[in-house]
């Protein structure tokens, strides 16, 4: 059962004016834990299939789970960021259904006794802030990675064959279910990336996730319903995945709500299924159904020990967590005195751990800013990648501002620095002595210099004589011409009025 | 007296003193199983080179010096169901035939470092599912005292294969009485410990609540040897107890039963036992009273619920336990010709590998932990289950132990209730409640029913960690026993 993908949509704002949107949002993020939850495995990602493998992972018979505690600790560090409730006692569960990638055929996770409860954040969208409130976090092991062979989906359905591997079996994986989120109107869309946007910074700032969402360490399923305008009733929910990046987390919302709309002002009515998003549409098609869903059978898993945190212990966890990104945001503006369009620009663009970095390898916040802002944005930019992803450190930025300050650089000088650093050249000093671009600090070369383009351009050089200052800035040009940019332009400039006479 | 007819501890002393080597005992046992095994099929998997290299591995050991443990050089037969690294694994299930299993149990490898030797995989119920060893994908198990009849189970070729003196020891395991029960109508000691207090790391699951590793042996004293010499806290098993082993062997030793007081659970008797296992009970009672016990009636109503509690949680974990068997990955593959599902080859595999009990069971707990029933079975039998456990701490606050027959009845005749699961499974009626509340249990002969001529067992109950009690009565009623038998009740396997 496929559906085409030529769905009817009904354009925004006109679904907007009659529907109100639901969300709801369901995240899993794969922990940084050295081992996999149930085994001693490593839980790296990226190693040749079926390497990261024991008799625990793949099920063999016999073999039993033993549960991480540091993936445990982990769960409770995000519960308590997410201002959650923690379990004084709570149990694994199995979640029952055949699937080829999962080798027990159960599922070890958590059902009616999360680990973590009742939370919520706070989110910044459009300088309005929106609490989020948090159902539940809870902590499960990953399924392996299928890979279906032939067909044109890349799907089960249609494919030739499908490898399986294991690496990712048993993963920690926690799960974090938002309650219902109502009353977003118009901007469910970006709310609902904000919200991504900030779980994201929160796994990064505890260190419990790498969060990239390109490789599936964070994963996000989007729930959407639309109820009419002036009706309390929540309407039926779609449940959509594969959504892979947070501009998709963006368009899928948007998709499902002009989609929905289109359907329910035509009279339908929305099945309840899981959707699958798709990035080079920007629209979701029909996955399974969940009216022919599977009953799962939670029961308690027998083969682990009940979890019952010591909450003195939790008390010392909520105690030792980090500055939440929220709070650093309104304390990094305040110290860099930047205004909050300014603040939120670096928030979109991903810079402020960037920028904080390299104020803290010594450069001056607003020159860090410029950097990251400016150049580096617009190479990123240019070459299609995160702020983060370029291939220069925020150390390096630092030693560039030093060299500009010192004199030993000016802006184009330190430009091509940059250039050669992301080119892989080396360090900046490193590019710095390879292409010789160090400025021309050397009194009796820049007077050289200086001598000649006078000699080379004497009218010039009259008319400043005759007070005429303004044409300094000619014979200036000259001097940067003929030193390629090297030579410090307010050293030359002083030097030409010295040579002819004139002061400012 | 010939080798097979030592107990452990005796070969034990023989192997260290020098005066037999653990080569020439593994093959008194080896030749000994080649004899009667055409008759009992107590074995699965045998493998006289693999058994003889493991022996002569020993003798070096020992011959350097190494110091090995208390039973080294003595063979062992482990129940086919922990995964051992140099003999396959199947759980007598067509779904694992020929597997070979990468690692070893727990069990399994620290008996193997204690110097015990391996003479092969014995024959079981289809995943410990059973009470007969009927149910194994590979032929019936026969008892030893009377070919025609069951050697119990699920643990059925464990018990008969140290009934039959092919060897002194073996291993089982008792998720509803799989070890008691067989101890008991073959006439020899069977062990269930404290749930947790032996790993079950690589033992391949039925119901992993109740699951739990135990030794069979010819006298309580081997018992307890081969008890301590596996058990302890493992931690590749989180459901281990971190706690230091019961003293069993001491406790077997002291066989003393002066002061301490006995409970008899009322509800286990009358219509539905056969009166000779009830005669030898009730001598059996005597006989403690007469040691100097103090003997009383407890009473625990609920402990006839227990047996429909277990049919609901056992059913329900394997249900979820044996899904892993898929084709997937290891084991029997049905119907991969290309042109299947992956779905469809596991349901063609599944309805090939597993035998009509198995099914059945799946089914079962299949049901009971679906959407709407949920509450109304498993949520129910697990608070029949803790009931259950109250009213054993309750006794156990009257009484240092409690006891029952182990069994209503003798071992019934091969056939005869395969197709009644409900009057198979009334042969666990005794022996589920300690499953349930996970203490301790051992069953020891007492006799011989009058009507029958077979063996009857006394099965005596004692608190979680508790397992020395256990072997301080047994080893009591087994001492006056033989004093009043002049030797031991099983003096050589009667049928063979």
């Amino acid at each position: 059962m496929t559906d085409t993908g030529t769905t009817t949509k009904m354009a925004y704002d006109e679904a907007l004016s009659r529907f109100e949107p639901v969300l709801g949002l369901e995240t899993h993020v794969e922990l940084g834990t050295a081992s996999k939850m149930f085994c001693g495995c490593p839980a790296a990602f990226g190693a040749p299939p079926n390497t990261h493998v024991c008799p625990t992972c793949l099920a063999l018979p016999g073999a039993l789970p033993v549960a991480n505690a540091q993936a445990i600790e982990s769960t409770i560090r995000i519960g308590l960021a997410l201002n959650c409730s923690i379990a004084e006692w709570c149990r694994f569960a199995r979640k029952n259904y055949f699937y080829p990638d999962m080798p027990k055929n159960y599922q070890i996770s958590q059902y009616d006794e999360p680990l973590c409860f009742d939370g919520y954040i706070d989110i910044e969208v459009d300088g309005k802030s929106v609490r989020i409130e948090i159902e539940r976090v809870h902590l499960e092991e990953d399924t392996g990675k299928s890979t279906h062979m032939g067909g044109a989906t890349g799907r089960i359905h249609g494919a030739d064959y499908s490898i399986v591997d294991y690496n990712r079996a048993g993963i920690p994986l926690v799960e974090i279910v938002t309650k219902p989120i109502p009353g977003t109107d118009r901007l469910a869309p970006e709310v609902a990336k904000a919200y991504v946007t900030e779980l994201r910074e929160i796994m990064r700032s505890l260190g419990v996730s790498d969060v990239r969402m390109e490789e599936g360490s964070l994963r996000c399923d989007v729930n959407v319903s639309l109820m009419p305008r002036g009706s309390s009733e929540w309407g039926t929910r779609t449940e959509t995945k594969n959504v892979n990046s947070l501009r998709s987390v963006e368009r899928a919302v948007r998709s499902e709500i002009e989609r929905q709309a289109a359907i329910l002002a035509g009279g339908g009515r929305i099945v309840q299924e899981t959707r699958h998003f798709h990035e080079d549409t920007g629209t979701t098609t029909s996955g399974r159904s969940k009216e022919e869903a599977q009953d799962y059978r939670y029961f308690p898993e027998p083969d682990l020990v009940p979890i019952a945190p010591d909450p003195a212990w939790v008390a010392e966890l909520k105690a030792a967590l980090p500055e939440l990104p929220s709070v650093k945001r309104k304390r990094l503006q305040a110290e860099w005195g930047l205004s909050d369009l300014d603040m939120a620009a670096m928030h979109n663009a991903d810079a402020i751990d960037l920028v904080e970095a390299t104020v803290a390898a010594g450069a001056p916040p607003a020159d860090a800013r410029k950097w990251w802002m400016g150049e580096l944005a617009r190479r990123a930019n240019e070459s299609g990648v995160a702020l983060a992803e370029l291939p220069i450190t925020p150390a390096q930025i630092a030693r560039v501002t030093e060299l500009v300050a010192s004199g030993s650089l000016n802006d184009k000088l330190a430009r091509e620095v940059l250039e050669g650093v992301l080119a892989g050249e080396g360090s900046p000093d490193e590019v710095v002595e390879r292409r010789g671009l160090k400025i021309v600090n050397d009194e009796g070369e820049l007077s050289a210099i200086v001598d000649q383009v006078l000699a080379d351009n004497a009218d010039a050089a009259d008319k400043v004589r005759s007070g005429k200052i303004a044409a300094a800035g000619a014979l200036v040009g000259g001097v940067m011409k003929a030193s390629r940019g090297k030579a410090d332009a307010a050293r030359a400039r002083a030097m030409i009025l010295e040579k002819l006479g004139v002061s400012e | 007296m010939s080798l097979i007819h030592r107990t452990a501890a005796e070969l034990a002393a023989l192997i260290a003193g020098g005066e037999a080597s653990a080569v020439e005992v593994a093959e008194a046992h080896l030749d000994r199983m080649a004899e009667v095994e055409p008759k009992v099929n107590a074995f699965l998997h045998v493998d006289r080179e693999v058994t003889l290299a493991q022996a002569r591995s020993v003798d070096e050991r020992l011959r350097a010096g190494e110091r090995l443990g208390p039973l080294a050089g003595v063979p062992i037969a482990h129940k086919d169901i922990f995964t051992t690294l140099d003999m396959p694994t199947t759980a007598a299930s067509r779904i694992l035939e020929g597997w070979r299993p990468p690692y070893d149990a727990t069990v399994t490898r620290r008996l193997r470092e204690a110097g015990l030797v391996i003479l092969g995989k014995t024959n079981l119920d289809e995943f410990a599912m059973g009470s007969s060893t009927e149910n194994s994908a590979y032929g019936p198990t026969r008892n030893p005292w009377d070919l025609d009849r069951i050697p119990g189970g699920s643990s059925g070729g464990s018990s008969a294969a140290v009934a039959a003196y092919e060897a002194p020891l073996s291993t089982g395991t008792d998720t509803g009485g799989s070890i008691r029960q067989p101890a008991a109508v073959t006439g020899i000691v069977g062990m269930k410990p404290t749930y947790g207090g032996s790993s079950r790391y690589g033992l391949i699951a039925f119901a992993s609540s109740l699951d739990t590793p135990g030794p069979f042996a010819r006298n309580v004293l081997d018992a307890a040897l081969l008890h301590e010499a596996f058990s302890g806290h493992d931690p590749l098993d989180s459901t281990s107890i971190d706690a230091p082993v019961p003293s069993v062997v001491e406790a077997a030793r002291q066989a003393d039963v002066s002061g301490m007081r006995i409970g008899v659970v009322k509800e286990f008797g009358g219509d539905g036992y056969q009166p000779g296992v009830l005669a030898r009970f009730n001598e059996a009672v005597a006989l403690l009273e007469s040691l100097g016990a103090k003997v009383v009636e407890v009473s625990c109503p609920s402990f006839v619920t227990a047996l429909p509690a277990y049919y609901l949680i056992a059913p329900s974990e394997c249900s979820s336990n044996l899904a892993r068997f898929d084709a997937m990955r290891y084991g029997l593959r049905v119907g991969d010709d290309g042109t299947r599902s992956a779905e469809e080859v596991m349901a063609l595999t599944r309805a090939a590998g597993f035998g009509p009990e198995v099914k059945r069971r799946i089914m079962l707990g299949t049901y009971a932990l679906s959407s709407g029933y949920y509450d109304a079975y498993y949520g129910q039998a697990q608070k029949v289950r803790t009931v259950i456990s109250r009213e054993f701490e309750a006794a156990f606050q009257q009484v240092d132990v409690l006891v029952s027959p182990t069994t209503p009845t003798t071992a019934f005749p091969i056939g005869e209730r395969a197709d009644d699961p409900m009057a198979m499974y009334l042969a666990d009626l005794c022996t589920i409640p300690t499953n349930l509340a996970g203490n301790a249990a051992i069953s020891v002969p007492c006799g011989l029913a009058d009507e029958d001529g077979l063996p009857v067992g006394l099965q005596v109950m004692a608190p979680v960690l508790g397992d020395d009690r256990c072997y301080r009565v047994g080893a009591a009623v087994e001492k006056a026993l033989e004093s009043r038998w002049g030797g031991p009740l099983l003096k050589e396997a009667p049928a063979l």
